[in-house]
């Protein structure tokens, strides 16, 4: 197998620029390899653009003949199927979007093709991001590439994996209550999720509108800043994005740590915390420490709460942004006897459990009556997380936690208890509900052989620090491993 | 009411904004394109799609608050509605809920000479819904045209302070005048960018708490929301009186049967589940911002009417005339500054002449379209015409075929007299030689107005104008005449 498919982002985009190579031939080698491994080993595709990603190859090849510059350069990426793509389908995972082809691509992948990169196929997730497992795909669950009796997490888990078994140089997730993070610890790889704000949402199919991110997935801190600083910025299209200036994520990489203050959240990993990743995050923590940090203890008081807060916030924003699917102008439709009956008949065969176990309670949640008691006082603890968060950035740079309790578990283990299945989230709704920046890094592997990831916080639009510290930390954390037959 | 009971309307108005483009999108608010041709992924809920609110929507919206005395909200919220219909692409609408741009403002109405002020509750944004097109052709089915989709609306919510349908339609006339004046919304009732809902109960005199209120849906005429609301209160008055109760529930008025009639589908009630959108920040406008649309704002059709009947001599029916339309507010004061610039000092005079001749001659030539006004003389040439009688030049009777002349040609009125030769005779030697050959012509009658009937004169006036076929000066004609009947005696 050529060895054009594994290269990292800046390699490739380094060897295309350079005409040691042509976008074209990595393109045809990442074609052969994910059709030689992803249905066995991962299934994290849901569809290959064969003819989409030639053609934008050569397009690429063309631009670099002519002397362009381009920060991704011929790098083949995977996206989220969540993200619109013109003239490539875009389902979400779901049914009700299946055969959907949007008239327009999502402000992320006009930025990626302008950067040179080449989209080569959309990646199975949980139904419309809700999940932590990639279990919630009405087309089949994916493998983590460890082990694949695994889960490779969730919602990204198409991405997570693809990124870690080398079925893509980098790839784009979404991340609403971790689900970047989360898989990206599961399957051993990086994933940013960016403070709220800072990537435009334009073209991203919403689940939660005050949550949703888009972020990206890679094999190592330098690839995942080259992609985030290509997708980061301001678009008047989403009102929601800001006008900030982005940062040179990628000068971050090689700046050493000495005199960061890094925070540690006291009693975080005593409940609910498996012994093998509290083991790994304290061993983080005196790797940092060892390479100049100075060690703080945060409290964030109002966590415990996050839990709920994001069960009332985010089902309700889903219960409202899902509503379009309704089979009148776009995905299935199934006929019933007047127009009321054809909602019922296309939503019910439209949606898996989780979507409409999340859209029934956001819609009780908003109801009359029970809003001020669920809906406002969820905002209200979003309000005393932000400022949690705030005081605990008065302290540290940058904040570490695990991203997930436990290493990947087992395919089919949490599908009977939803909540088991939300806690896996516990670490990673907190950030989210506040809209600052955060990343998992691997950390280790578990003594099952499972990859292990440490979560990295820092203040809104602080995404400089996170790869910052998370760069550093790759030369001290000893995680070089690869899946097996990567 | 001899009846006891007392009428309490509150009326809400859904106004279109004149803006270019929709109140989320770009696309355009154009009236008439073919079906689904001004759509684009937003207004039609594709999926990954962002509102982006249009700030020129904001700032008509704060115009008509800013004229309605409202006191404007630096930071407003904007909401989803949610409900199912096939007209609404996302299934909510983005409208303003807890938090709206505009709140408490007022707005003064006079029927039957007493004056009342109307309390507005709120004034604020939303997005319009499409439009369902039933039974197209010989299909069943319902087709959706979504141009209409994402349109910027303003609604106008007013205080249960209206106490007849008179008042209530006085409002209406008030509030559509106001907003096409500010060039906020182009007041069509017909097409559906000015319509009105009214909520109508009854209660006993002197009782102070609302009692369970009908909605009046769907009106889109002035007389029928007199009808409708006349029609209601009649119909719960029986009912109450009878021993019954109203229901609260939505009607809409059917002209062929004259009556209100309960509307179709309406059985549940909704629960909109409001809450703020998470795709839009807070809207906030800067004082600045509000200031500066109030430095802009026109003057309103009561100010103009005040002026006029003070500054320019018109008669209150006069004023109402002319303020129908900003199109014709414009147009005659265009035309009194142009003669005033003339001839300065007699303002009064030219405002009355421009009125009277803008009312004879000119109005039934003139046609609107919401904010266009189709006008086919210019303001320069009917104050050259009116300058042309005034100075003696014409008659005022040549003035009306030298109107028809410009009308039909576009040709200057100076232009018309000279090519046609209508110029008056002013000469006064021309005129006197008329004179003495009509007075020699009517002896006895000369005799009669020296022996004291001078109320005769106007007849020799005639008889000379006549002998000169119109072309004398009728003023400078009565002097001579005048003088020569002295003369002799």
């Amino acid at each position: 197998m050529s060895e054009l498919a594994t290269l990292s982002v800046t390699e490739t985009a380094a060897a295309v620029s350079g005409g040691r190579t042509c976008a074209l031939d990595v393109t045809r080698a990442m074609l052969d390899r994910i059709a030689a491994l992803d249905a066995t080993r991962a299934r994290a595709y849901l569809r290959v653009d064969r003819e989409g990603a030639l053609a934008a190859a050569a397009q690429v090849d063309a631009r670099v003949a002519r002397g362009e510059q381009m920060a991704l350069a011929g790098v083949p990426i995977g996206v989220k199927d969540n993200l619109c793509t013109r003239g490539v389908a875009t389902t979400c995972a779901s049914k009700i979007l299946e055969g959907y082809v949007p008239p327009y691509d999502a402000h992320v992948i006009e930025r990626l093709r302008a950067a040179g990169a080449v989209i080569v196929g959309k990646l199975n997730m949980d139904e419309f991001a809700m999940g932590s497992s990639t279990e919630n795909s009405a087309f089949g669950p994916v493998y983590n590439p460890w082990d694949a009796t695994r889960t490779p997490g969730g919602s990204s888990g198409g991405a997570a994996a693809a990124t870690a078994l080398g079925l893509a140089a980098a790839t784009l997730g979404s991340d609403t209550g971790g689900s970047v993070r989360q898989p990206g610890s599961y399957c051993g790889v990086t994933a940013i999720k960016p403070s709220y704000g800072r990537v435009s949402r334009h073209g991203l199919v919403a689940f939660a509108s005050s949550l949703d991110q888009v972020g990206p997935l890679a094999r190592n801190m330098r690839d995942a800043a080259r992609v985030l600083g290509v997708i980061a910025g301001h678009d008047a299209r989403d009102a929601t994005s800001v006008t900030a200036p982005v940062d040179d994520y990628e000068a971050q990489c090689g700046r050493d740590l000495r005199g960061l203050r890094i925070g540690v959240v006291s009693g975080s990993l005593d409940a609910g915390c498996d012994a093998e990743v509290k083991a790994a995050v304290l061993r983080a923590v005196k790797q940092l420490a060892a390479l100049g940090c100075e060690i703080v203890e945060v409290a964030l008081p109002h966590q415990k709460y996050a839990l709920s807060a994001y069960y009332i916030v985010a089902p309700a924003e889903a219960s409202s942004n899902l509503a379009r699917f309704d089979g009148m102008r776009y995905g299935l439709r199934v006929e019933g006897s007047n127009l009321r009956d054809t909602y019922a008949k296309t939503r019910a065969a439209g949606f898996g459990a989780e979507v409409k176990r999340r859209i029934m309670l956001g819609t009780y949640v908003l109801s009359a009556g029970y809003y001020d008691a669920f809906y406002l006082k969820a905002q209200k603890v979003r309000t005393l997380i932000k400022q949690d968060y705030a005081r605990a950035f008065e302290r540290c740079d940058v904040l570490v936690t695990p991203t997930a309790p436990t290493p990947a578990f087992k395919l089919g283990e949490k599908l009977a208890d939803p909540l088991a299945m939300y806690l896996q989230d516990v670490f990673t709704l907190p950030p989210s509900l506040a809209g600052i920046a955060a990343a998992s890094v691997p950390c280790g592997l578990s003594s099952d052989g499972l990859p292990l990831g440490l979560q990295l916080c820092a203040p809104q639009f602080g995404e400089s620090q996170l790869v910052r510290v998370g760069h550093a930390f790759e030369a001290v954390s000893g995680f070089q491993e690869r899946p097996p037959g990567f | 009411m001899a009846s006891g009971y007392e009428t309490v309307i509150g009326l809400e108005v859904h106004a279109q904004l004149l803006t270019a483009s929709k109140l989320f999108c770009g696309c355009s608010t154009e009236f008439g394109a073919a079906p689904n041709t001004h759509v684009c992924e937003v207004c039609v809920g594709l999926p990954g799609s962002l509102p982006r609110p249009n700030a020129r929507a904001v700032e008509l919206a704060i115009r008509a608050a800013l004229a309605l005395s409202c006191s404007v909200r630096e930071r407003s919220v904007f909401a989803r509605k949610n409900y199912f219909y096939p007209d609404l692409a996302k299934n909510y609408q983005i409208s303003q809920y807890e938090l709206p741009l505009n709140e408490r403002g007022r707005l003064t109405i006079e029927v039957d000479g007493v004056r009342r002020e109307i309390g507005i509750t709120r004034i604020h944004l939303e997005e319009d819904a499409a439009k369902n097109l039933h039974g197209v052709g010989s299909s069943d089915h319902t087709l959706v045209d979504y141009n209409r989709a994402g349109t910027a609306l303003t609604e106008i919510v007013s205080e249960p302070d209206l106490r007849s349908a008179a008042e209530a339609e006085e409002y209406l006339k008030r509030l559509r005048e106001i907003l096409l004046f500010l060039e906020v919304n182009d007041g069509n009732l017909e097409e559906g960018s000015f319509r009105c809902d009214a909520n109508v109960s009854i209660r006993p005199i002197g009782d102070t708490k609302l009692h369970t209120r009908v909605e009046l849906k769907n009106i889109n005429s002035f007389r029928f929301v007199r009808k409708a609301i006349e029609y209601e209160v009649a119909r719960q008055t029986a009912l109450v009186s009878g021993g019954g109760s109203v229901v609260q529930e939505t009607r809409t008025w059917n002209e062929a049967q004259n009556k209100t009639v309960p509307m179709r589908g309406k059985e549940d009630a909704h629960d909109y589940r409001y809450f703020p959108d998470p795709d839009l920040p807070p809207l906030v406008v800067t004082a600045e911002q509000i200031e500066r649309v109030r430095a802009e704002l026109p003057e309103l059709p009561e100010l103009k009417r005040a002026r006029y009947m003070a500054q320019l001599g018109l008669t209150a029916a006069d004023a109402q005339v002319l303020t129908m339309h900003p199109g014709l507010c414009a147009f005659f004061e265009d035309c009194v500054a142009r003669l005033d610039q003339q001839r300065p000092g007699d303002v009064v005079a030219w405002g009355k002449r421009t009125a009277n001749f803008m009312q004879s001659e000119l109005l039934r030539h003139v046609t609107t379209d919401g904010l266009r006004v189709e006008i086919p003389i210019t303001a320069a040439h009917v104050a050259e015409l009116l300058a042309l009688v005034e100075a003696g030049t014409i008659s005022g009777k040549q003035a009306k075929s030298v109107f028809a002349t410009t009308l039909s040609s576009g040709r200057a009125p100076s232009k018309v007299v000279a090519e046609q030769g209508l110029a008056q005779v002013s000469d006064s030697s021309a005129i006197e030689a008329a004179a003495r050959a009509v007075l020699a012509q009517h002896e006895n009658n000369v005799k009669a107005y020296r022996a004291g009937k001078t109320n005769m004169l106007g007849f020799f006036v005639g008889q000379v104008l006549r002998a000169m076929q119109g072309a004398g000066n009728p003023k400078l004609v009565s002097e001579v005449v005048q003088k020569l009947l002295s003369e002799a005696s």
